[in-house]
């Protein structure tokens, strides 16, 4: 017995030898992840030769040969992209054709936009009480700040445009939408029969058009809706058409939420003595909103991108001041710089948004039972 | 004494629920009769009278893209009808290769191949974070600005790309091909009725019969036998160049082009997501527990991971596809003319505002209310019955 214990002992003083040359290292990883078989080594081939055929050129386009300065196309005589047209136009991309002395304005209202959202994105943020009553005071600063009043010219809403209409039509979108479509999923779910019934044909009816038609309404019904001589700022329209489209989405997402909610959280909530608003404020929504995130950033981020169909009822946001440089004549031909250059706004935005919600998941899903903003 | 009467009224949650429906019944009864007095000052102001009879009257537009005879002497009824048969046209198109495209992207992206995966997940992200109109007005300017007929780009030598889209080969039936139509659709019934007898035969049973073998035979075998036999009764129509254009073959204009392919690697991204989620969502307890009944890998692909990733995947793929036939309606952007953009044109010729606005909605409604009944139908039929 012992002697057999000796020997494992002695076996064990021997070293393990190395595993085989090609299983660790560079090549291990190569082989495991890239050509752990021949159909993956085909896969693998055929990607790097494509990417091969892409990458290089498509640096040579955007870096090496484009060309950054000139007066109109005629200037670039380069073969790749041509980005003259930057330093030219970048005031109307950003700000449309909102006059150039007061583009401070817009500046301002966007950069102090970073500290009114900070104490709602993230947990630790110095000061946050007094941020958080800011924010709620922020709309009004800006709608000053744009529009105008208190001693700043005002300045009509035809003269929006650029990615800050999309700004502006995208963040009144984003914020109204949660609460109406929160009402509206709680109405879906309301024992009450009549509002579960307008409730439901609200959703249904927005969310099986398309919002180009719920556009056209806004734009060509409304007149006609509205007595003879009330108009609506077309702007103030738009919102409302986006707000309205965003949140019958919303309210199916914060549905899904709260039925994935057990039961016996609204029995406790009940037997605690609760009335059906301190329930629903305390107990189910803070769940119920904390595993709709996904989907509730989701529904941002379509928001955020629709706000580009403004162009169709004839306001210009990026992409309608896009559409105008391409076709002008000193500028004719360059549709895949202006198109690519303007998907970078929307792409970096969309993504930030996107990685943002991934991250409050796995934060939040890591912490516990705490509520989803704390 | 009254007032705790009127308290336990007050207090009543039935009574306080009749209450609040009364107000809210009263507010959309206002709302809506505040709605139909605007609207029948206005259309008076206007000299404009409801109803669809303005329908039958003539359109003097042309319509380039259409799938069945119009000229500018047809009515308004027979446009719309056309734009409806384009938006048709561009949702079916669009499906099909955004499933296809969104399948092969989701299953990729799963791949232990690294690069594999890295390309297939830019490609997601990408797209998803793009405006939809962008990339729609992106391909469109691409496809637009692509050489002259004279110059066209040639593909195999049959199809020909250009900046007046791309001319491919167009099939001409004759008449006896209506066997080999006739031939695959009988094959088609009668492999649906034998997969239905193995499997009833398999449950009583146990035996197996491999219906796949007989199938292929029924379905393409036959057919493509009738179809030599009956000495070829459909040819290819390769277009030829001649002086200015082509003659001859199918022309896909660049607008029908850049939305199908905008529609298709759009909705195929957020496909991809879908699907991978559904793989995903199938534990790694099923495949093992399928491996211990003793199924071969193939098998417990088929008969127990697919079905059950099913189950995840196509309640949202229908939304998907429904997003897509809805998304159609950018068309309007670069003039490809679907319904909305026919529509617009009766409403600046005719100014039936209300009227077209009904139509688009009954039309949009219709569908995704046919699509939520199938897909409350499919739920309720694969949904879990637990004990």
């Amino acid at each position: 017995m012992s002697s057999v214990i000796k020997s494992m002992e002695k076996n064990n003083r021997t070293k393990p030898r190395p595993p085989p040359i090609g299983s660790t290292g560079a090549i291990g990883w190569l082989r495991q992840n890239l050509f752990s078989n021949i159909y993956n080594s085909l896969l693998t081939v055929i990607c790097i030769c494509g990417l091969i055929l892409i990458i290089p050129a498509g640096i040579d386009w955007v870096f090496l040969s484009s060309q950054v300065a000139g007066d109109n196309r005629f200037a670039c005589q380069n073969t790749g992209a041509c980005w003259a047209w930057i330093d030219q136009r970048m005031g109307q991309f950003l700000f449309g054709f909102y006059p150039e002395q007061e583009r401070w304005r817009p500046m301002v209202a966007f950069f102090l936009l970073l500290p009114a959202l900070a104490p709602w994105l993230f947990e630790r943020v110095p000061a946050q009480r007094y941020l958080r009553i800011f924010s709620i005071a922020y709309p009004f600063i800006a709608t000053i700040l744009l529009v105008g009043g208190f001693g700043l010219p005002s300045i009509a809403s035809d003269k929006f445009g650029g990615f800050m209409l999309n700004l502006i039509v995208g963040l009144s979108g984003i914020v109204l939408s949660l609460p109406v479509g929160i009402l509206l999923a709680l109405g879906r779910r309301s024992k009450l029969p009549l509002i579960k019934w307008v409730c439901i044909s609200f959703i249904e009816i927005v969310r099986g058009v398309p919002l180009i038609t719920l556009l056209f309404v806004s734009n060509i019904l409304l007149p006609i809706f509205l007595p003879p001589d009330a108009t609506l700022d077309s702007v103030i329209r738009v919102i409302i058409m986006v707000t309205a489209f965003a949140s019958a989405y919303m309210a199916e997402v914060i549905r899904g939420g709260l039925q994935a909610i057990p039961s016996g959280q609204y029995e406790a909530a009940k037997a605690m003595g609760l009335n059906y608003f301190q329930s629903m404020r305390l107990i189910i929504l803070p769940q119920a909103l904390r595993i709709s995130i996904p989907g509730i950033v989701n529904t941002f981020i379509g928001l955020f991108k629709d706000t580009t169909l403004v162009i169709v009822i004839g306001l210009f946001d990026i992409l309608g001041i896009a559409n105008a440089m391409v076709a002008n004549p000193d500028w004719l031909g360059l549709s895949t710089e202006t198109y690519v250059f303007v998907a970078l706004f929307f792409f970096i935005i969309c993504f930030s948004m996107s990685r943002y919600s991934m991250w409050l998941e796995r934060r939040l899903g890591t912490k516990g039972s705490n509520g989803w903003s704390s | 004494m009254l007032s705790i009467r009127a308290r336990d009224i007050w207090f009543n949650p039935r009574s306080r629920g009749l209450f609040f429906q009364l107000i809210v019944l009263l507010s959309i009864a206002s709302f809506l009769a505040f709605i139909t007095a605007n609207t029948i000052a206005n259309l008076q102001k206007a000299g404009l009278t409801a109803g669809f009879e303005f329908l039958t009257n003539q359109a003097f537009f042309d319509i380039n893209q259409r799938l069945i005879s119009f000229s500018s002497q047809s009515s308004f009824g027979r446009a719309l009808v056309v734009g409806l048969l384009n938006t048709v046209l561009v949702s079916s198109l669009g499906i099909i290769a955004a499933t296809i495209i969104g399948f092969l992207a989701g299953i990729l992206r799963l791949s232990k191949n690294w690069l594999v995966s890295r390309v297939v997940t830019t490609y997601v992200e990408i797209t998803r974070n793009v405006p939809l109109l962008l990339q729609i007005i992106f391909w469109w300017a691409t496809f637009t600005s692509l050489p002259r007929v004279r110059d066209s780009i040639e593909i195999f030598e049959v199809f020909f790309l250009n900046n007046r889209g791309l001319r491919g080969p167009s099939p001409i039936f004759e008449q006896s091909f209506l066997w080999v139509l006739l031939t695959f659709l009988v094959g088609l019934v009668a492999t649906f009725a034998l997969a239905l007898w193995s499997r009833r035969r398999q449950l009583e049973t146990g035996q197996t019969f491999r219906v796949l073998p007989i199938g292929l035979l029924l379905i393409v075998g036959i057919p493509v036998l009738i179809f030599f036999g009956l000495n070829e009764p459909m040819v290819w129509e390769i277009p030829k160049r001649t002086r200015f254009n082509f003659t001859g073959g199918i022309n896909i204009t660049p607008e029908l082009l850049a939305l199908w392919v905008a529609l298709a690697t759009y909705t195929g991204a957020f496909i991809s997501e879908i699907v991978r989620a559904g793989i995903l969502s199938v534990s790694v307890g099923q495949t093992e527990a399928a491996q211990s009944l003793g199924l071969r890998n193939k098998q417990t692909m088929r008969l127990i991971i697919l079905p059950q990733a099913f189950r995840v995947i196509i309640p949202p793929l229908t939304s998907q596809y429904l997003n897509l036939t809805k998304n159609s309606s950018l068309a309007i952007a670069i003039g490809y003319q679907d319904l909305v953009s026919i529509g617009g044109t009766i409403l600046n010729q005719s100014g039936h505002a209300l009227e077209i606005v009904a139509i688009w909605m009954a039309v949009y409604l219709s569908l995704s209310l046919a699509t939520s009944a199938y897909m409350n139908w499919y739920n309720k039929r694969i949904s879990l019955v637990e004990r």
